[in-house]
């Protein structure tokens, strides 16, 4: 090759190069800044699909057992991102600028979770008039204070459940009743809890209950001196955890190689480990248990409302509130999914606590964001951050 | 027409000369104009986003809805270096002693296998060694972290072998010795070859001469190749030192309560929190630290040795 060629062809690569900087330039700088404005009650019907669904949510909450019927139905295809904690799908829907950054349609926010979106703007009003199941629900989870807000739908309820203490059934014995089997020296080095601030509350309930001197009334609306006392449990947990686990999939390890023998944990879990004939059980503490409740949330950039709207709607529909219940181990806000249940599962409706009675729901302590306002009238409460703080403290 | 292209031929090809011309008679602006860009694109890619860091560091979040303020503060530092609350400080000191005892394990265990590598072993035999302590690398780390998990879970090989000698369980699954054995062994190989390469130079001739002095084996080894070998150490080190460092997967699946990492806290911040700010004021401790070590290396001559 002459010189003269060899430096066109340098000149060709630099300009190259200049080409596609200024591809990516471009790429960076035109990244969508749409809003849309939408009424405070959300759309009148529900329009055409759009041909896809991008969802932020629990592992199996999009479950192939009902989701494909689904997309063949809308012939919405469905993109999946499975988040390990609440904290992972807020900061994912505030990607992008917030509001899902314009790629996520629905997120399935739990009540740690679900206030920080409403109030950050990254969530939009649902008009639940264009989801039927909607009137059929439990009262409580009709219009919740963690996604309801001055009387606005920020998204439907879909299913709750208890955070429940596990263990394995031939290392702990005898069983346990209480929660204090995972703050007792008896299983030191073999416990296991969830990575993840509203843990706290699960001590701050334990302490309400073994304590009645702290004045615990709400183990989500603590003082600094409530906290504190808190802290000071968990701080003393953490020389008995092995691991705090981060993800489910972790938990579930750690319980099949023998590294822990008991834990907090979800129903999914046991599901997962009794189906991998693990010797395994749980149960709720005659303490009580705090518990979650998710609700599909709507991003207020996404880019596919209609069919998002189309899978609020299927989903809360008796038969796919059963099915999935049964997949994650979960209990449905819709009481019509009973006999569904049932049908799939002999006495799986009262196993999962779908029949009783409102006064039932009083024994679990949802999830909800802590905020400064005790809801007593006094604003001495330690919000979320300061919770965040304490737990990065007890933890790293 | 064509009479026009004609006309237009020679001025055409004046301007070419003229610019060309331009070029030989200033080297400088030939220079600057070869350099621009990939220099201008290597400080705004490198520089430029370890400037953002910089900056983004004195802003703080919305703690509730998680918007960012751009109000210039030390509030991020000041939690960082509390000595009343001394979560980060922990962080970042286990962090950097994990690092620190990963590099001195590793540079004990590389020496001996760089100096039979280079120095005693058969072709032949030298390039098998090439290849073991290179196979690793071809496999992703992150399948050979899941693998030492197994190894040292409580139902895993390493009880099992211990169980069979008749020894008890060694409780080391999720721990700081698991974290310590875990990264020891993923990064070194980044020791291995520097240190060969700085021994492999080292002149036949000087450890005859050495013996010819009168030095015996540890003499010429302290006086001689230790010396000339240090640089190639030191560039190791940087190696190993820096993975670990800035390393957040291992802490995440091999460490127990209580093994977060720089990195994890990072991790924490930006993609649980949403605490960007937050995140990069902490990330601007091992930046540091890095700093000062990579000034003590050049002063050892590690950079002759890389």
């Amino acid at each position: 090759m002459s010189r003269a060629k060899k430096r066109y062809l340098a000149w060709a690569a630099l300009g190259l190069l200049t080409g596609a900087l200024a591809v990516a330039a471009a790429g960076f700088g035109g990244s969508g800044k749409s809003s849309n404005g939408t009424s405070a009650t959300g759309p009148s019907s529900i329009g055409k699909g759009e041909g896809a669904l991008n969802l932020i949510e629990w592992a199996a909450y999009s479950d192939p057992s009902f989701a494909k019927k689904f997309v063949s139905q809308t012939g919405c295809k469905i993109h999946r991102k499975d988040a390990n904690t609440s904290s992972e799908m807020v900061a994912l829907m505030r990607t992008g600028g917030g509001g899902g950054g314009g790629q996520w349609d629905l997120v399935s926010a739990s009540g740690d979770a679900s206030l920080r979106l409403i109030y950050g703007h990254d969530v939009k009003p649902v008009n639940v008039k264009l989801i039927p199941s909607w009137k059929e629900f439990i009262p409580i989870f009709k219009s919740p204070a963690h996604n309801t807000v001055s009387g606005v739908h920020y998204g439907v309820s879909v299913q709750w459940g208890p955070n429940t203490l596990l263990y394995n059934t031939k290392k702990v014995k005898p069983a346990p009743t209480s929660w204090g089997a995972i703050y007792s020296t008896k299983y030191k080095g073999k416990v296991t809890v969830p990575d993840n601030t509203i843990q706290i509350a699960d001590a701050a309930l334990y302490l309400m209950k073994t304590k009645p001197s702290l004045g615990i009334r709400d183990p989500y609306e603590l003082t600094k001196s409530q906290l504190d006392a808190a802290v000071k449990l968990l701080k003393r947990q953490k020389g008995l955890i092995k691991k705090y686990w981060g993800s489910a999939a972790d938990e579930i390890n750690l319980f099949k190689s023998g590294d822990v023998v008991i834990g907090a944990s979800w129903p999914y879990q046991t599901l997962q480990l009794q189906a991998a004939h693990a010797p395994v059980k749980e149960l709720i503490p005659r303490e009580g248990a705090t518990g979650w409740a998710d609700t599909w949330m709507l991003a207020s950039k996404a880019p596919h409302p209609n069919c998002a709207y189309m899978w609020m709607k299927y989903v809360t529909t008796p038969p796919v509130e059963a099915k999935q219940a049964l997949v994650f181990g979960e209990t449905p806000v819709n009481p019509k999914a009973c006999p569904y249940m049932n049908r799939i599962q002999k006495g799986s409706c009262t196993k999962y606590h779908l029949n009783e009675p409102l006064g039932y729901y009083k024994t679990i302590h949802f999830w909800k964001t802590p905020v400064a306002d005790c809801g007593n009238g006094k604003k001495n409460c330690m919000d979320y951050n300061a919770w965040q703080r304490a737990w990065t403290q007890v933890t790293s | 027409m064509s009479s026009d292209a004609a006309r237009a031929g020679p001025s055409l090809r004046g301007a070419r000369l003229r610019f060309s011309a331009t070029f030989w008679r200033r080297p400088w602006v030939k220079a600057l104009a070869l350099l621009t860009l990939p220099v201008g694109a290597f400080v705004v890619v490198y520089i430029g986003s370890l400037a953002i860091l910089f900056v983004s560091a004195f802003w703080t979040v919305d703690s509730f809805t998680g918007k960012l303020q751009h109000i210039w503060n030390i509030d991020n530092f000041r939690q960082i270096f509390s000595t009343s609350d001394p979560t980060y400080l922990r962080i970042a000191g286990r962090t950097i002693g994990i690092a620190a005892a990963v590099t001195v394990t590793d540079a004990i265990l590389a020496f001996p296998l760089a100096y039979y590598m280079a120095r005693l072993a058969s072709r032949r035999s030298r390039a098998v060694l090439f290849i073991a302590v290179l196979l690793p690398l071809w496999s992703s780390y992150l399948v050979r972290i899941y693998a030492w998990r197994l190894i040292l879970s409580s139902d895993g090989v390493l009880n099992w072998a211990l169980n069979g000698v008749g020894l008890p369980n060694a409780n080391i699954a999720y721990t700081n010795w698991a974290m310590w054995i875990v990264f020891s062994y993923v990064w070194l190989p980044f020791m291995v070859l520097p240190v060969y390469a700085a021994l492999e130079r080292i002149p036949e001739s000087y450890l005859e001469a050495s013996g010819d002095l009168g030095a015996g084996g540890w003499r010429t080894f302290r006086n001689v190749i230790l010396p000339l070998a240090l640089p190639g150490v030191v560039a190791g080190s940087i190696f190993t030192f820096s993975l670990t460092l800035g390393d957040y997967v291992t802490p995440l699946l091999v460490g127990g309560a209580g093994s977060s990492f720089i990195g994890n806290v990072v991790y924490d911040f930006v993609g649980i929190n949403a605490n960007v700010p937050f995140a990069a004021a902490f990330a601007t401790v091992p930046v540091m630290v890095m700093g000062v070590y990579l000034v003590v290396a050049r002063r050892l001559g590690a950079f002759e040795a890389l």
